[in-house]
């Protein structure tokens, strides 16, 4: 009697256990609020509880966590939530230009580059100043960009699939978020373009 | 003697309902959970030689080099799994063998401080936009 009341419970509890958790994913609610965004993940967790790392590993265990490595540097709104390029700037960081030479200074070009963009968004300022503190121009050119004035279609389809800008934003520099927009487009239109399309508007 | 059973009887409803609780706790609370932006996860040959994944951290490199270090006098490409890389190729100093050498940094011998994933792990940038999107997004 008492086996049998046993196996009763335990096939309920067993049931329970897959049936519950799909309950939950089903029973959500329809008028619920953020029904397609993300939960907001915790911010830099250590290796081993970042979904990536095998807790167990005797390695994970070694490696340093990110949050102490970020405690000195500037934060950020997006990515890794440090301002890498200010951290650069101001001397929080002081990474290696020569993989064996700590000394060693990187080739800066101080060139922008303005894009005209369709619509009401402020044009796009590209600074070669901040990207080649980081990089060497043939990282960029010519595979990625032409380096010649009106030769490179970039749109932000692209750029969101990993091509273009999005080689690098999207994966390590700063995402495409709604927090990073303007630090592309940076530059207002023209005030009197402004005028003449307000006044085309009350036409 | 019905006493008793009635007593047992609440006790397997109470522990029941402690896995019950625990089961729920586990599965409805989890909040998620993601690791640094730009890590990545390479998985191209590892498994499938027995080994753990690897996981790389931009994050800790690019405090200590600048990118051209890698992407551009050691010949990382811009693709995760991208560059070929093997064992072979570090030991004779190429790639991630340029400097963990046990001069710039640890040798090579450290396996697991590379090779620490988690096992089934498809070769990704973790944290990517593209993957990311609610939306899947067509190119124009």
């Amino acid at each position: 009697m008492t086996i049998h009341v046993n196996h009763q419970l335990l096939i309920s509890i067993f049931i329970a256990m897959f049936l519950l958790p799909m309950q939950i994913n089903f029973a959500a609610d329809p008028l619920s609020f953020n029904r397609l965004m993300k939960k907001q993940a915790e911010k830099n967790p250590p290796p081993s509880r970042d979904g990536i790392h095998n807790p167990r590993s005797e390695g994970t265990k070694a490696l340093q966590a990110p949050k102490q490595a970020f405690s000195k540097m500037i934060k950020g709104k997006a990515g890794n939530h440090v301002d890498w390029v200010k951290s650069l700037s101001e001397g929080k960081i002081n990474p290696r230009y020569d993989r064996k030479d700590p000394k060693a200074k990187p080739i800066v070009m101080d060139l922008n580059i303005v894009r005209e963009v369709k619509g009401s968004m402020p044009d796009v300022v590209y600074p070669h100043a901040q990207h080649t503190e980081w990089l060497d121009c043939s990282n960029c050119h010519p595979a990625i960009f032409i380096p010649q004035k009106g030769a490179n279609q970039i749109s932000m389809a692209s750029i969101l699939l990993g091509q273009k800008c999005g080689v690098c934003h999207g994966k390590v520099a700063f995402p495409v978020t709604a927090k990073t927009c303007r630090l592309c487009h940076s530059k207002n239109k023209t005030k009197d373009k402004n005028k003449v399309e307000k006044v085309s508007n009350k036409k | 003697m019905l006493g008793n059973y009635t007593h047992k009887k609440k006790g397997r409803v109470i522990t029941s309902l402690m896995i019950l609780l625990f089961v729920w706790l586990v599965f409805a609370n989890s909040s998620p959970v993601h690791a640094e932006y730009g890590d990545l996860v390479l998985n191209e040959n590892a498994e499938n030689e027995g080994m753990p994944p690897v996981v790389f951290p931009h994050w800790f490199h690019r405090i200590r080099f600048r990118c051209k270090v890698c992407h551009a006098d050691l010949g990382f490409k811009f693709k995760a799994g991208g560059s070929g890389i093997n064992m072979l190729k570090i030991i004779d100093g190429k790639y991630c063998g340029a400097c963990h050498d046990g001069e710039i940094a640890w040798s090579v011998e450290n396996c697991a401080l590379c090779h620490s994933g988690k096992d089934k792990q498809r070769t990704h940038v973790h944290g990517s936009t593209v993957n990311k999107l609610v939306l899947p997004i067509k190119n124009k």
